[in-house]
């Protein structure tokens, strides 16, 4: 059974300028152990998915769908229910690990703060679990009497990360968990997070606007492009040969060092992203597209099965033409 | 290989020292305690060539900020020189306008670096303001507003001249940045992280118009990078720092595939790649500018001192005590590192992975 299974969501921002639709009909799966990658670049609707599945969105905001979280539909939940399930069955990894810790805390007041708020047990046995949870993110146990302050970047993201362990979720989801640490540091925490995601089998949802992370650390992808998911599938299958041409795009933006194809051959898109309350008609990529005809900017692409696992929402492929690479 | 065509150095830095000095609070300051020294940038010598693009690499922390703002003229350094068409800086005030005019500056994040209550016309030609042109190459300022925003790629020019910031996207308002800083016409650019704050779809068309600038004006350009994949895609010289260093250097082909220096080989490694996670070779966290050990900096985190590579090869006790500066290694390839030194007098090719 899957632990994550999102069917048909739709997420709505209610602004003053009028609604704002941020997801526009997603579905994905994770199953258990499975590590799910999930890219896109800013506005995309990427970070509007992981506050619909812990219902974190701002209120007035319609989300329409189902989120099943080990079966349950989240959404419907009544807000005991909902509070039992936060982090229990499913963690954040948030980016920006350093402004999420109380800086006048003590990190081990606040490991055992999220173990007993859940009463999974009493403050004492509670801050015994903070040094196991320490000690699991390779931190010595003593720095538990430690401030966030006297913590490098990379060490607070290993406490965050124990904070989602604490108690014992079985989906993790990690927004951006790397994007604001040093390229050494996010390498350290990457396999942190691969290490641990092993041992305990934990299902993951990974989101990143960084494919060549993804494609290390999951083993299926989706990518997002104006709230819709375009291309899913095998994670070095999509990234290797792409059947949508946002794929290909995204994909050249991280090149292989070593490759002739890119040396002093900086590749991209014209154009931007389009705003969630502008989105083309047709294909919402079609404006952007190097490959785009006719039919892209009237025709809404479905997702269409191209090749073994994959699926991809771009007209091209029942027409029987992938795109050249 | 299309090297640029002179090899003459449009700008020289020689034997820089940047360092920051730590405070601390009244009672100890009292006591005649002093805060630790932060030396950011702990010896660099550099040359940037007309017309060509240097990529400077490294984590943060290493230094290669600092370094390019001292460049600027936004830190002053306390030892060593830094020359311009062979004129050293700080001289006269005169010859330091003239540089500031000649050497521009794009930093990382366009939103900033706008005045978000300016519109993009005024954000442009503030700079032709500042340094008293009034017209060049018989166009008014006017034109001149409208030459640079159409090379940034703005076009038509004209229907950005009311909007403000806000209007546009992070990629158009780094194009707005790249204006400010071409319209006075430079030889060079500083870009500090041009596009590590924009969407990745966007980022490619940033660099293409910066390798355009290069080829269409001949602006060098030193681009200050933690990503050396971006450094393939643009640069001709790749130049790796690790705290207030430079290690290694040499041309973009050489550093990146056949690297000399174990601290370029780690920061290879940590390159997210297609197939597995590749393994963090380096524990431990950024250095310290302010502790910088004895001998190679690089020694206690170095995979060769770990490995025992080192010792075998007879050169450990000078990795731990002795300092030493870049050394040429192959032509044009400098590197830092005694053993790769030992390995080149040994004259043993296969060893030079």
């Amino acid at each position: 059974m899957s632990v994550l299974s999102v069917r048909d969501l739709e997420v709505t921002y209610r602004t003053q300028a009028g609604p704002i639709p941020a997801v526009r009909g997603v579905s994905l799966d994770i199953a258990t152990g499975e590590v799910l990658g999930l890219a896109g670049e800013s506005g995309c609707g990427k970070s509007s998915i992981v506050n619909a599945i812990l219902r974190l969105v701002p209120p007035g905001t319609t989300v329409t769908g189902e989120v099943l979280l080990n079966g349950e539909n989240v959404l419907t939940m009544k807000p005991g229910r909902l509070r039992a399930v936060r982090w229990t069955q499913a963690s954040v990894v948030f980016q920006g690990a350093m402004h999420a810790l109380n800086p006048v805390q003590r990190i081990g007041d606040q490991l055992a703060e999220a173990i007993v708020i859940h009463g999974q047990s009493r403050q004492r046995e509670a801050l015994v679990r903070a040094g196991e949870l320490l000690d699991q993110v390779g931190l010595p146990p003593r720095r538990l009497r430690d401030y966030p302050h006297e913590l490098s970047g990379g060490q607070k993201q290993r406490v965050m990360i124990a904070m989602a362990l604490a108690c014992s979720p079985s989906l993790i989801i990690a927004d951006e968990p790397t994007t604001a640490l040093d390229v050494m540091v996010q390498a350290q925490v990457l396999s942190l997070l691969n290490e641990l995601q092993h041992e305990l089998g934990l299902a993951m949802l990974f989101i990143t606007h960084d494919l060549s992370v993804l494609v290390e650390i999951s083993g299926r992808l989706a990518i997002m492009y104006a709230g819709k998911i375009v291309e899913q599938g095998p994670s070095v299958s999509v990234f290797e040969k792409p059947a949508h041409p946002y794929t290909e795009a995204l994909a050249a933006a991280f090149p292989a060092i070593g490759d002739q194809r890119f040396r002093k051959a900086p590749s991209g898109l014209g154009g931007d992203p389009p705003q969630p309350d502008a989105v083309p008609t047709g294909c919402s990529f079609h404006p952007r597209c190097p490959y785009a005809f006719d039919a892209c900017a009237s025709t809404v692409p479905d997702l269409y099965a191209s090749g073994e696992g994959r699926r991809s929402a771009c007209l091209l492929v029942p027409k029987g033409e992938l795109i050249a690479r | 290989m299309t090297t640029p065509s002179e090899t003459d150095p449009v700008l020289e830095v020689e034997d820089l020292f940047v360092s920051f000095q730590g405070r601390v609070g009244l009672g100890a300051g009292l006591a005649g305690k002093k805060g630790t020294t932060a030396k950011a940038v702990d010896g660099v010598d550099l040359e940037l060539r007309r017309g060509e693009v240097l990529a400077l690499a490294g984590e943060s922390g290493c230094g290669k900020t600092t370094l390019a703002r001292t460049i600027m003229g936004l830190e002053r350094p306390q030892q060593g020189e830094i020359r311009f068409e062979g004129e050293p800086l700080g001289k006269s005030s005169k010859i330091l306008r003239e540089y500031r005019r000649r050497v521009q500056i794009v930093f990382q994040d366009p939103t900033a670096a706008l005045n978000p209550r300016q519109t993009i016309y005024e954000s442009v030609a503030e700079g032709l303001r500042i340094h008293g042109i009034t017209s060049q190459d018989g166009l008014p300022e006017e034109k001149l507003v409208a030459r640079a925003l159409a090379r940034s790629g703005l076009r038509p020019p004209e229907r950005f001249f009311l909007v403000y910031p806000h209007e546009l996207s992070g990629g158009q308002r780094q194009r707005v940045v790249i204006a400010g800083a071409l319209v006075l016409e430079p030889e060079i650019i500083v870009a500090d992280e041009p596009v590590s704050s924009l969407d990745a779809s966007v980022r490619g068309e940033i660099l293409k118009l910066l390798l355009g600038l290069r080829d269409d004006f001949g602006i060098a350009m030193l681009v200050v990078t933690h990503d050396l994949g971006l450094a393939w895609t643009i640069a001709d010289r790749v130049a790796v720092m690790y705290l207030g260093r430079i290690v290694e250097i040499g041309p973009t082909e050489e550093v990146l595939t056949k690297p000399l220096h174990p601290y370029t080989k780690a920061l290879l490694e940590v390159v997210p790649e297609a197939g597995g996670l590749s393994r963090p070779v380096l524990s431990g966290e950024p250095p310290d500018p302010t502790r910088i050990p004895e001998g190679c900096r690089f020694h206690p985190r170095c995979p060769e001192v770990v490995s025992g590579a080192a010792a075998s090869a007879g050169v450990e006790g000078r990795c731990r005590g002795e300092d030493l500066g870049l050394i040429e290694l192959t032509p044009e390839h400098l590197a830092a590192c005694h053993l790769a030194a030992a390995r080149r007098r040994d004259v043993v090719p296969s060893t030079m992975t």
